[in-house]
């Protein structure tokens, strides 16, 4: 073993496993999958240490470290461990027809909303300002806030994507007020739109405080560990961001989990265009594969229930999986959405318990070898039968949906539950491919992850040409990808969208450019 | 579910969801312009939340002399997005317009049906406790204010007043004609920031009556209606767009190239669909400046302006906007009849697609049918 750290590790926290996988380049060295445990970190810990012992590699020899987790969407859709928010709004006159979280769920809102200012600031499209950004009368938010014993705030500003005085100036005038604060500008969070841009940026806020919780203990998982590497998280779009970006930054993660077994998906096929499905313990989740990257989502994307404009894949979620509870009698069997989750291993049939699950019906059916199969012999083979049917039926009509033709597709199916499936006859699919460690896909997406720079801005064409305006966005966005931990000689742009911005006067441009690179390895 | 309509006075009362049809109805008339229709919808519940009243009459309700002001929004989407409104520039621009011709508005309207100006009107109307009628001046969407059915006719297009959240109104007492007060509230509109109200000079009831398009409002909430059925009951939304509309199914296919440039101050594009299924070998190309203008099979021309060319998802039958469109979208391209008054010499002269650039005939896509009424 040569002293250079050629080793990742890739771990993927699921709802109902925790999956870590060791990679030497391309290649998958070994992997450890244990149960996803409610603080999260002791399943992380269990994977790691499992895959550490499974490999027998030095944890000195790892390179890195990249988790991918759900544990923060999570969050926000059971409404549990998020903070109170105070949300300034620097808008002027304008935008008072919506306030802040006008359009969230009720039972969100009263959750995380603590305290809501809309103050003097903001600027035009051209960068001009709407009014004055009024200091003082972010000093006095700042003493509500103070007297109401919130720690975290959330600043948007009218069209803050085109110059971002105006938030940062807020800003630093909270973290003078309030230096114990977690701060939260939307312009490093969204982009143009703004009660979108705003929802995501009070989402992030009110899980910073979870946040800094989740990755201390990671942090400590790994120094318990004797790991000495940098860790990373896995974010929406399939690219890595640095602990402490992700501490600041909770809403990047969000759609990390579907993204990761699609890259998993994609790299162990070798398939660039196909339908995945991802079946785990209690949710599948369909995707489509384009160019080796999940489709993305054309819409607003709504994560519990809030409308955000994430740039988000495009995955079809269902309750549906390994442990998911199968009700009714036949003919009218259904499996799912209820799930037993991580008791499986307690309470199926198949492992000694006596709730019927979607993995005891796999069982019987005779498509997996699982548990104790003796103890599902006497199941009414109807019963079985109606509802394996259920859950075909279920997922063809997904892959349907996902599909971007009318003729049959490869599909690639990976997750441990995928064996739930009859891959032999699957309606819409030319070819279904299960391939080797398909049961950490997810793992092996986050460890091969690159790492992404992105900037996302409206440009007025005074005194330059589009040509000159794109060439700096390009090259910032570069310069955002080393900062990120990219290899410089490894960057390249893989998006480019350039929009002249209708009715406005012609000089006014949208530019979003996207530069991404291999993980630069120490 | 249906409308809730007095039977002794004939008003029609909109709620929540009866809002959330005619947004999503109207969206599909928009063309690919007219706007984001959800901040309109969110602001109308508002309104709605806060006790004010929605209501709709019927054309035929209104005295010939009754004053009708025609309200909505004018500017960038992109900016309505970002600086939402304040919630009363509407409402203020037609106090401006009242106060100018010294007279009170009977009902409020709208210019055009298609996109977020259907909502529009429904929010001032509501600060003003006055109704809405049922009808506009397109039946769709187009970009420039000249484009309405009241202008073509002959009505007077000034006093006209614009109204930004800043405080600022501006009344146009006199222009030259419907074109320049497009180009002068166009100027003004950019100033304020792109975004700000427009009421129109006041329509009588005769006016609207006689070169009105009649029941868009009604049109757009059964619209609305049956495509969200259409989805509950797992039927094809598109299908039911088509038969409701009496429309063509011009095209399915995935969008494989989009451009876009600017020309004379607006941004203009292109998009090229590739055929599938039916339509497999065979490429659509769409042009639109904001809104679709006409749409090419290969070198034949199947629809131009003034009939609706409507880009929907395929599946979903949600209307995509030019500015949402992107590669790798499976969209279905429909066709659906313009008004007849759309369809007249003088009219042509300012929404044909000679009056866009091309040098095209225009060839009616199949009869138009009148929309059936809520309120009769």
């Amino acid at each position: 073993m040569t002293s250079q750290s050629n080793y990742r590790i890739g771990i993927d926290v699921g709802g109902t496993n925790t999956d870590a996988v060791v990679m030497e380049g391309r290649v998958v060295v070994g992997y450890a999958k244990r149960a996803t445990t409610g603080d999260v970190t002791g399943g992380v810990v269990d994977a790691l240490t499992g895959a550490l012992a499974e490999t027998g590699i030095d944890p000195t020899a790892v390179g890195a470290v990249m988790i991918g987790t759900t544990h923060f969407v999570n969050a926000v859709v059971q409404r549990r461990n998020l903070s109170r928010v105070g949300v300034l709004r620097l808008c002027g006159p304008a935008t008072g027809s919506l306030p802040p979280m006008v359009d969230w769920p009720p039972d969100l809102r009263d959750v995380v909303a603590g305290y809501v200012a809309l103050l003097p600031g903001g600027v035009e499209y051209d960068g001009q300002p709407l009014v004055d950004l009024d200091e003082a009368a972010v000093r006095a938010a700042c003493a509500e806030i103070r007297a109401l014993g919130l720690t975290s705030v959330a600043i948007s500003s009218v069209f803050s994507p085109v110059t971002a005085a105006h938030e940062e100036r807020a800003a630093a005038i909270v973290a003078q007020e309030l230096p114990d604060a977690a701060i939260s500008v939307s312009h490093k969070v969204g982009r143009l739109g703004l009660l979108e841009r705003e929802n995501a940026t009070i989402m992030n806020a009110c899980l910073r405080e979870l946040g800094a919780r989740t990755l201390a203990a990671f942090r400590q998982a790994m120094t318990d560990l004797g790991l000495k590497c940098p860790l990373y998280l896995a974010q929406n779009d399939g690219t890595l961001m640095t602990a402490d970006f992700a501490e600041q930054f909770p809403v990047f993660t969000f759609a990390s989990g579907p993204t990761n077994s699609m890259r998993g998906a994609a790299f162990l096929s070798g398939l660039q265009e196909a339908v995945v499905i991802d079946i785990g313990g209690t949710t599948t989740d369909i995707g489509a594969l384009t160019h080796g990257f999940p489709r993305e989502a054309s819409v607003e994307v709504e994560v519990g229930g809030v409308r955000t404009n994430f740039r988000m894949p495009d995955v079809l979620s269902f309750g549906l999986g390994g442990g998911s509870l199968v009700l009714g009698d036949c003919p009218d069997v259904r499996v799912g959405p209820l799930s037993v989750g991580y008791e499986i291993r307690t309470k199926a049939h198949i492992f000694g318990g006596d709730t019927l699950t979607a993995s005891d019906l796999a069982v019987a059916g005779g498509r997996a070898d699982l548990g104790d199969a003796s103890r599902v012999k006497a199941l009414d083979p109807e019963l079985v039968q109606a509802g394996l049917a259920f859950l075909q039926r279920r997922v063809e009509e997904s892959v349907d949906r996902m599909k971007l033709s009318r003729d049959a597709v490869p599909v690639v199916l990976v997750g441990g539950g995928s064996i739930l499936i009859d891959d032999t006859n699957l309606k819409g699919a030319s070819t279904v491919v299960r391939p080797p460690h398909y049961q950490v896909a997810n793992a092996v997406g986050a460890a091969i992850a690159q790492i992404s720079g992105e900037v996302d801005r409206v440009v007025a064409l005074e005194g330059q040409t589009r040509e000159q305006a794109l060439a700096l966005v390009k090259r910032e966005a570069v310069e955002r990808a080393v900062a990120a931990g990219a290899d410089p000689e490894t960057v390249k742009i893989v998006d480019v969208e350039d929009i002249p911005l209708v009715y406005l006067p012609s000089n006014a441009v949208r530019m979003r450019v996207k530069a991404v690179g291999d993980l630069h390895v120490r | 579910m249906s409308a809730n309509v007095d039977p002794e006075t004939g008003v029609w009362t909109l709620n929540e969801q009866d809002v959330e049809y005619v947004a999503l109805g109207a969206a599909i008339l928009g063309t690919g312009g007219g706007g984001n229709a959800y901040l309109g919808k969110l602001r109308a519940w508002q309104q709605l939340r806060a006790g004010r009243r929605i209501r709709i009459i019927s054309p035929a309700s209104l005295k010939d002399d009754d004053i009708v002001i025609v309200v909505g929004g004018i500017g960038a989407p992109t900016v309505g997005n970002e600086k939402m409104e304040a919630g009363d520039e509407g409402y203020r621009a037609v106090r401006a317009v009242e106060q100018a011709i010294g007279r009170k508005a009977t009902a409020l309207g709208t210019d055009e049906i298609g996109g977020s100006n259907a909502i529009e009107p429904m929010i001032a109307a509501a600060l003003a406790d006055l109704p809405m009628v049922d009808a506009d001046g397109m039946g769709r969407a187009f970009p420039e204010l000249q484009m309405n059915t009241f202008f073509i006719y002959g009505v007077k297009p000034a006093p006209g007043a614009l109204c930004d959240e800043k405080g600022n109104v501006v009344v146009f007492n006199e222009v030259a004609s419907a074109t320049w007060l497009e180009k002068l509230a166009r100027a003004g509109t950019v100033a304020m920031g792109c975004t700000a109200a427009f009421a129109l000079p006041p329509i009588t009831g005769k006016q609207i009556k006689d070169y009105g398009v009649k029941h868009t409002v009604s049109q757009a909430w059964r619209l609305g209606k049956a495509v969200f059925t259409a989805r509950a009951e797992k039927r094809d939304p598109v299908a039911e767009i088509l038969a409701h509309e009496h429309g063509t199914l011009l095209f399915r296919g995935k969008v494989v190239d989009l451009k876009r440039w600017t020309t004379g101050g607006f941004a203009r594009g292109l998009v090229e669909v590739e055929g599938f299924g039916d339509f497999g070998a065979q490429t659509l190309k769409i042009e639109f400046q904001n809104e679709n203008l006409i749409a090419r099979n290969g070198d034949r021309v199947v629809a131009t302006v003034p009939d609706l060319i409507c880009i929907v998802d395929s599946e979903t039958g949600r209307a995509i906007s030019t500015e949402e469109t992107r590669y790798g979208l499976r969209i279905a391209v429909l066709g659906l009849p313009a008004t007849p008054l759309f369809r007249t010499p003088e009219a042509l002269a300012v929404v044909g697609p000679r009056a866009f650039g091309y040098d095209v005939d225009y060839q009616p896509l199949g009869a138009y049918v009148d929309p059936e009424p809520v309120v009769k």
